[in-house]
């Protein structure tokens, strides 16, 4: 199957409580890279560095076994949050297609 | 409800109108897309009834066109959401496409009269702003979650509502990267225009004074360098993605504004004395560092903790490099070495 390129390796701030988790499998099917993949009705981690942080996961999951840093892997986002003193937030009349 | 207001309900066409096309082609080179909208609300294509499937999109046009033309000779209902002009996937991260406006939307055009299941069909890439059991919990309705692509619909309704992992995922192939590539430089145009200007006006600068002509000859010699590291960061990079060595986007810059730097000493497209060489080389590889660095924004799959590291590390050095580059060529501009 046809994936996206990995970035940096041991960076991303996913985690996974397993003993919150109750097997309903939303995690591995709201993810955009395939990050996680259900085993014996446990959710697990096999991809962490292909996590972008997007934080649909997070936000779906009813068990809340997971949490996230969710934010924008975008220079120019961090570039304005940084002047204007805010989160990274893109203009959105910048990159993002 | 009654049949008088279901007809109130905006119909729309699934296929392009000229205008449509133009409009596209304008948002992709950047021209006007922060004003590229349609009204949020409750639209139907074909002729849907009670039974027939919704779905949920953004008010980005471009969105709701690709949607639209995506369900030919489908009856539905369409539901769009107020996300300000923005497309799913970034308002979904910034949370305008997101759990309260879907309620909202959902109460607003009386949903629970007009269709009498309760499903919906969400684009995956809305989950990062969709609360998928908070939906469900207040108004009722199940998310379902579509396939990232408007343009796998018909194989997804085909195949009884189930995505498949490619319909699923997220990639990233040259033809999406040289999409991309003309708004992002669209958007630096300015910068580098003004980064022009500035050599050139630096450029006349010298011991016996100011030199019009000196500041036209060096400041075209200046725009060769300037235009090829800006090219190597925001066009050649991007394009060349996945195959340049390195994880970081930066260093990926530097890689590739150091042979297209090389290969223009190396063919003679442009000579130099050799202190002002290693001045441009300087600003070259910080200026396509940069570049290629904010195409962070543009890819599909880095992170904000990988990016920040990555301009830990590179915005230094980007820094430095462009600061030296610049005193070494405005120093051995004026003592004429």
């Amino acid at each position: 199957m046809k994936t996206s390129p990995r970035y940096l390796t041991n960076v991303v701030s996913l985690d996974l409580d397993i003993s919150k988790c109750t097997g309903c499998g939303i995690c591995a099917m709201v993810c955009p890279h395939r990050v996680f993949l259900m085993k014996n009705k446990k959710s697990v981690i096999i991809e962490r560095d292909r996590c972008m942080e997007c934080g649909a996961c997070e936000m779906n999951c009813k068990d809340q076994a997971i949490t996230v840093n969710k934010g924008v892997g975008c220079a120019a986002a961090i570039i304005n949050g940084y002047f204007k003193n805010t989160e990274p937030s893109c203009g959105c009349s910048t990159s993002c297609n | 409800m009654q049949k008088e207001s279901i007809n109130e309900i905006k119909a729309i066409s699934s296929s392009w109108q000229f205008n449509d096309h133009i409009g596209a082609i304008k948002v992709r080179a950047a021209l006007g897309r922060n004003n590229y909208q349609v009204a949020s609300g409750l639209y139907k294509i074909g002729d849907p009834d009670s039974k027939s499937d919704v779905y949920v999109s953004a008010n980005y046009k471009l969105s709701f066109d690709i949607l639209r033309r995506n369900l030919k000779s489908i009856n539905a209902w369409i539901l769009v959401l107020d996300t300000k002009g923005i497309n799913v996937w970034c308002a979904a991260g910034k949370g305008t496409f997101g759990t309260n406006e879907l309620i909202k939307q959902i109460e607003n055009s009386k949903l629970h009269a007009i269709v009498k299941h309760r499903r919906l069909i969400v684009p995956q890439l809305g989950a990062p702003g969709i609360s998928a059991y908070k939906v469900k919990d207040q108004t009722g309705f199940k998310v379902k979650y579509g396939p990232v692509r408007a343009s796998d619909i018909q194989p997804f309704l085909a195949s009884g509502y189930k995505a498949s992992e490619t319909m699923r995922t997220v990639h990233f192939s040259i033809k999406d990267r040289l999409i991309l590539t003309p708004v992002e430089i669209s958007n630096s145009l300015l910068a580098l225009l003004g980064v022009l200007i500035l050599f050139f006006v630096l450029s006349g600068i010298t011991p016996e004074g100011y030199s019009i002509k000196i500041a036209f000859m060096e400041g075209m010699k200046s725009s060769v360098y300037i235009l090829a590291a800006y090219l190597s960061g925001a066009f050649i990079t991007p394009v060349l993605l996945p195959w340049l060595p390195s994880r970081y986007f930066a260093a990926k810059g530097i890689i590739t504004s150091g042979i297209v730097f090389s290969i223009m000493i190396l063919t003679g497209v442009i000579s130099n004395s050799f202190i002002q060489t290693i001045g441009w080389f300087f600003i070259s590889i910080s200026i396509a560092s940069f570049l290629a660095m904010n195409f962070t924004g543009a890819s599909t799959f880095t992170s904000l903790s990988g990016v920040k590291k990555e301009m830990r590390l590179f915005v230094p050095v980007q820094i430095t490099l462009s600061v030296i580059g610049f005193l070494i060529i405005i120093i051995s501009n004026f003592f004429l070495i």
